[in-house]
């Protein structure tokens, strides 16, 4: 197990921000996941303290308290030198359907003419690799996925979308994700994923955690109506793979 | 129970905000203004985790359709009951049939209204606060009914209180921000020197502030943000993040609001100054 030069800065009266190397690493996320779980059972009561990561940093955030940042900041890095790659909890690749049928892919030809390449050659592309969940943020159930394949790199559109639709799979600069709800957005839309990724009549809203990985695989219009169908009525047939357990 | 006849520019239900859902991207929401929302809950000596209504800049039409007490603290909205003006500040009873109604836009920006038990809407994820796609609407729309507990009959300890001018206050207090080291010598300056404006782009999520900083070029990884943070785009302008603002984000923090200064910001509309002062 790896450990790194961490350090923590104050934020606000509430919180603290832990900071790792500024680095988009696996090893590192891993390492964040490994402080949190070590935290969380021996540390830090969850019911007070919300814990959010993203790539490189990780925030810990009281319900109530004012936090004395001297002291805390003292005690993490004592914590941190106590975990132990045991606490780390299993992370899942979860195989998620997307139909890039030019319906759903309204920029699909777009994108193709700016990669010089056939539609089918970019849904390969999209579809061959696996993608690691580095953050949950910017709305509830947005996945900021690391490890697009370099050829479909393709920048923000000039002008963004008032409405995306809800599930619209997308591509802007090193990133790809899915619009988790009808919202504005600037991202190429080359799919749409027809499975929730964030529902709150479920007991966990949100299935994906930070540190699980992400591979997409192309449907048919028909097999997204069925899914459709299928999580209109609660069925839950999402392929789950357990990695790194 | 009560009927909202009409909901006004924008009223909702709100609470002291969702916890342990920030890690799937979910904002912690309740009330803009804390302070003037746990006023309400402790005249009417209900539970500080009760819902009241965040009523934003013009009032609803509320029907009452049991008996409870109620109070009006915040922003004043000049409030009247069935037609008579009633005080702010005051826990006033409210029979079967009364009509609650809001005049002009005195002071503040958002009002709150508290029901003796709170108001029962529907609590998701451990919350009664609206926000969408978490609640199916972000406000209330015409014609929503809301139930709330009968009580008949209740004696305040308090019936009233005074309150300092909500709208003298406009210095906001702050800290230092995880990136506040990329402002130069100048911008700190500048930050803490002179007030900033209100910009027209307000809401539940995020202040914008007309004036701007220089431009910069610091490219930071996406990071925790929590409500009260102060992020500055490459474009220099200032965007400080509210209880609805999304979790994470790509712009460095370079300050972050104390609890009371969000409060006190909450308060404050388009063309409204502030200013900056590190504690």
């Amino acid at each position: 197990m790896n450990s790194y030069p961490i350090h923590s800065k104050p934020f606000g009266e509430h919180a603290i921000l832990i900071e790792w190397p500024n680095e988009i690493e696996r090893a590192i996320l891993d390492d964040i996941l490994i402080f949190i779980e070590h935290l969380k059972s021996t540390r830090l009561k969850e019911s007070s303290w919300e814990m959010v990561p993203a790539y490189n940093s990780l925030a810990l955030i009281n319900r109530k308290q004012k936090i004395n940042h001297a002291s805390l900041s003292k005690e993490l890095i004592s914590w941190y030198k106590e975990r132990s790659e045991v606490a780390k909890k299993p992370s899942y690749l979860w195989k998620l359907p997307v139909c890039y049928d030019l319906e759903f892919g309204i920029d699909l030809e777009e994108v193709a003419k700016i990669k010089g390449k056939t539609i089918e050659q970019i849904v390969t592309l999209h579809t061959s690799s696996s993608y690691t969940v580095f953050g949950i943020g910017f709305l509830p159930g947005f996945m900021y996925l690391g490890g697009l394949p370099k050829d479909l790199e393709t920048p923000r559109k000039a002008v963004p979308r008032l409405h995306v639709e809800k599930g619209g799979v997308g591509l802007a600069g090193k990133q790809t994700g899915i619009y988790p709800q009808d919202s504005p957005g600037g991202w190429n839309i080359i799919g749409n994923c027809p499975v929730p990724i964030f529902d709150t009549s479920k007991e966990n809203p949100c299935f994906v955690n930070v540190g699980d990985s992400i591979q997409f695989y192309s449907i048919t219009k028909a097999q997204y109506d069925l899914h459709i169908i299928q999580a209109e009525v609660g069925l839950d047939l999402i392929k789950k793979i357990t990695i790194n357990a | 129970m009560l009927r909202v006849a009409k909901s006004g520019f924008f009223t909702s239900i709100q609470d002291k905000g969702r916890f342990g859902y920030r890690n799937m991207g979910v904002p912690v929401s309740g009330a803009m203004d804390q302070h003037a929302a746990s006023l309400a809950n402790a005249l009417l000596e209900n539970s500080e985790d009760d819902a009241v209504m965040e009523i934003t800049m013009s009032g609803p039409i509320l029907e009452f359709f049991n008996s409870t007490y109620i109070t009006i603290t915040g922003a004043n909205l000049s409030p009247s009951l069935n037609g008579e003006e009633i005080e702010m500040h005051s826990v006033h009873k409210v029979l079967e049939g009364d009509k609650l109604t809001f005049g002009s836009h005195i002071d503040g920006l958002r009002g709150y209204l508290g029901v003796k038990g709170g108001l029962l809407t529907d609590c998701i994820l451990n919350s009664r606060s609206f926000y969408k796609p978490v609640t199916p609407s972000a406000r209330l729309n015409d014609g929503v009914e809301i139930p709330y507990q009968e009580v008949s009959s209740f004696e305040p300890k308090i019936t009233h209180i005074t309150t300092e001018n909500i709208d003298k206050v406009s210095l906001l207090k702050v800290s230092r921000g995880p990136e506040y080291d990329i402002l130069s010598e100048k911008e700190q300056t500048d930050l803490f020197g002179k007030p900033f404006t209100i910009a027209k782009e307000n809401n539940r999520m995020a202040y914008q502030l007309e004036q701007i900083l220089d431009t910069h070029t610091h490219s930071m990884l996406t990071s925790a943000t929590i409500p009260g943070t102060v992020q500055i785009t490459p474009a220099g302008k200032i965007i400080i993040l509210m209880r609805d603002g999304q979790t994470t984000g790509g712009y460095p923090r370079i300050l972050q609001l104390s609890d009371e200064a969000i409060n006190v910001l909450a308060q404050k509309t388009f063309g409204d100054e502030i200013s900056f002062q590190l504690s």
